[in-house]
């Protein structure tokens, strides 16, 4: 029926009280696609109104060319009726129910018998490494052991569409990332899209093809997660992803700051609106005037803050243009840096990422133009 | 000026309590203490009463008249069948309460719960108006299927149901309202149409709210006297429910009264102590 084969098209506004989501998406069949944003930025609005818990107000929502839910036309796909997959952000698993049970639930209410549903069920509980844990309840299996049973559960319905509402938050760090590289082998052999909404980058580009990242309600950048992990085109994005990022106007090799000073940049033929990112590793701290070198770029900038992260130490500088620096400690003891001290910062040209500023993105204030903490 | 407030004793286990669990003077001053007293004088002295007066000696004498055996089973059968009606048709209107929305729904949530609050004799009156042989839906029963209610078993059980359903609908309606309605949200996604996720998750989910609302309608029934007597009346082995039977008893045969109540009371400690574990372990799933 439409071009996307098997795949998610979501064309909708979806209202809740006040808030107003409005996002226009694609997801192919076999592509996670990450809904990466802030809380209240209509992640899990969206996938509400994916999976037909939430109708939405305008425009459509089709999966294969199936219509799920159309507002112009009335038409609507009752939740029970849609072959969804989610796995809720704190699971949900059935607390009076088994394992076994739990992940039989779906084949049993789409219409299965008890035998076939369990069979069913077992395939699942096999194949995720849960046949151990089949006769246990919900509250006496850890973090990771719950996610696996969510995501079994969710699977067993052979549904078309997986929704993932940010699956690994609930696990602690310790297990994160054994979950994490476990999820994504399923998610591989998953044949429909999946939407994954979360909050932690890190997650996002390890588990996503696609990101599109929500603020407010709508879709202010998409990408590979390397796109946008490199070229922020928000202030959100720049601080999960830990650059510095600004709003200036390029001309040519230079680009004046809206937050102060003019940086040297490769000469790509740039003119006009554009962002700059800067890595906060990549500028050197001087305590006096550095000897002429190849960094093109020098600037004084008094420190306002100092903060210990696990290997360096982060510096809150104010200058044109504030910044944010990463030093080593052994760094700051040689050069005395202490809140207040006068320094010197350069940056080569090469170091800096200059991208066009995309208008509907609007996503940067011009204020202080500058990107705290990563 | 500063008076230096004179020292009390303290002991050493009052000392070591203090140093376990902090706080200060637990003691209760006297105008706190002389009225809480007397509150549990008056609560236990009646029921202190029953266990001394008891005919102890003779009570297999005095329960076995027949009339006691039969009020007895009488009142456990109806109990238990107005219990039953009221889970199939109490629990339905408690879902409808609390998970829906219409138009009244807030009146009707106070009218189905006013039996909690009307004088029994009252829902005895308004039952016999509405189901009498001349009653608004009575006399058609009367005229068109010979059906005459009151003064009959049936009476009993309907006498007691009015009075008894209202506690299950509101236990049931308040776990309804307070239980997680994420879990009923991923059944839909599981594929489960609204009757499964009823019966395969909201019920399992709310049990214990369920037996224990079970328990107190089934207890109120047991106790059910004023409007039954009024509906039902009380002939022996049709309609003379246990609390009618103590009721009259107490006129002509005082012994028997004290056994018949010595039952109920016993029946109602056994009530309340299935209560106190189904909350607890209501307590700890939640």
């Amino acid at each position: 029926m439409t071009a996307d084969g098997g795949g998610l098209a979501v064309e909708a506004e979806v209202r809740r009280g006040t808030f107003i989501l409005g996002v226009s998406l694609t997801a192919p069949p076999g592509q996670v696609v990450g809904l990466l944003g802030p809380n209240g930025a209509g992640k899990s609005t969206l996938l509400s109104a994916v999976a037909g818990l939430t109708p939405v107000s305008a425009g459509r929502i089709t999966l294969a060319g199936h219509v799920l839910d159309d507002a112009d036309r009335g038409t609507f796909v009752e939740a029970a009726g849609r072959p969804v997959g989610f796995v809720f952000q704190n699971y949900r698993l059935f607390p009076h129910l088994t394992v076994a049970d739990n992940v039989a639930f779906s084949p049993r209410a789409r219409g299965l018998g008890r035998r076939a549903a369990r069979s069913a069920a077992q395939h699942w509980l096999d194949r995720l490494g849960l046949a151990d844990l089949a006769g246990r309840k919900p509250d006496q299996l850890s973090g990771g052991q719950a996610q696996r049973v969510a995501l079994a559960r969710a699977l067993a319905g052979e549904p078309q569409l997986l929704l993932l509402d940010e699956p690994l938050s609930a696990l602690d760090a310790g297990t994160r990332l054994d979950v994490q590289a476990e999820l994504k082998r399923h998610l591989a052999d998953f044949a429909g899209p999946c939407l994954l909404v979360t909050h932690d980058p890190l997650e996002a580009l390890v588990l996503a093809d696609q990101l599109i990242v929500l603020e407010g309600g709508r879709i202010v950048q998409q990408g590979t997660p390397q796109q946008v992990a490199r070229r922020p085109g928000t202030e959100y994005v720049a601080k999960l992803v830990g650059l510095n990022l600004y709003v200036g106007r390029a001309d040519g090799s230079r680009v004046t700051l809206d937050a102060g000073g003019t940086f040297i940049v490769p000469d790509q033929g740039q003119h006009g609106d554009v962002l700059l990112s800067v890595r906060p590793s990549a500028i050197t701290v001087s305590s006096q005037h550095p000897q002429p070198s190849s960094a093109r770029n020098t600037w004084t900038a008094k420190i306002t803050g100092l903060t210990l992260l696990a290997d360096r130490v982060r510096l809150d500088l104010d200058g044109d243009p504030p910044v944010l620096v990463d030093v080593t400690p052994a760094a700051v003891a040689e050069l005395s840096l202490e809140p207040g001290s006068q320094v010197w910062l350069t940056v080569k040209a090469t170091d800096l990422e200059v991208y066009p500023r995309d208008p509907a993105a609007g996503g940067v204030s011009t204020g202080p133009g500058r990107v705290t903490r990563g | 000026m500063v008076t230096s407030p004179a020292p009390s004793h303290l002991t050493a286990r009052e000392r070591a309590r203090r140093a376990a669990r902090g706080g200060a003077s637990r003691s209760a001053p006297a105008p706190l203490l002389v009225p809480a007293l007397i509150a549990v004088a008056f609560l236990l002295l009646p029921l202190a009463g029953l266990l001394i007066r008891a005919p102890w000696g003779h009570l297999g004498a005095a329960l076995s008249g027949s009339d006691a055996t039969q009020a007895l089973t009488l009142s456990l059968w109806t109990a238990t069948v107005s219990t039953g009606i009221s889970l199939l048709i109490g629990v339905p209107l408690a879902w409808l309460l609390a998970r829906t929305t219409f138009p009244g729904q807030r009146l009707l949530r106070a009218l189905v719960t006013l039996p909690l609050v009307l004088p029994p004799v009252v829902g005895g009156v308004a039952l016999l108006l509405a189901f009498g042989r001349t009653g608004v839906i009575g006399r058609y029963l009367d005229a068109w299927f010979g059906l005459t209610i009151p003064f009959t078993p049936l009476a009993v059980v309907m006498a007691e149901t009015f009075v008894a359903m209202p506690f299950l609908i509101i236990t049931v309606e308040g776990a309804l309202r307070s239980a997680d309605q994420g879990f009923e949200e991923a059944a839909a996604t599981l594929g489960a149409r609204r009757m499964i996720v009823f019966s395969r998750i909201t019920v399992p989910m709310i049990a214990p709210s369920l037996g224990a609302g079970a328990v107190l309608c089934w207890a109120r029934a047991l106790g059910e006297f004023g409007a039954t007597i009024t509906f039902a009346g009380s002939f022996p082995g049709q309609t003379e429910t246990m609390p009618i039977a103590v009721y009259y008893a107490l006129q002509t045969d005082p012994n028997a009264a004290i056994a018949l109540s010595l039952v109920l009371l016993l029946v109602s400690i056994v009530v309340l102590v299935s209560l106190r574990e189904r909350w607890l372990r209501g307590g700890s799933i939640s």
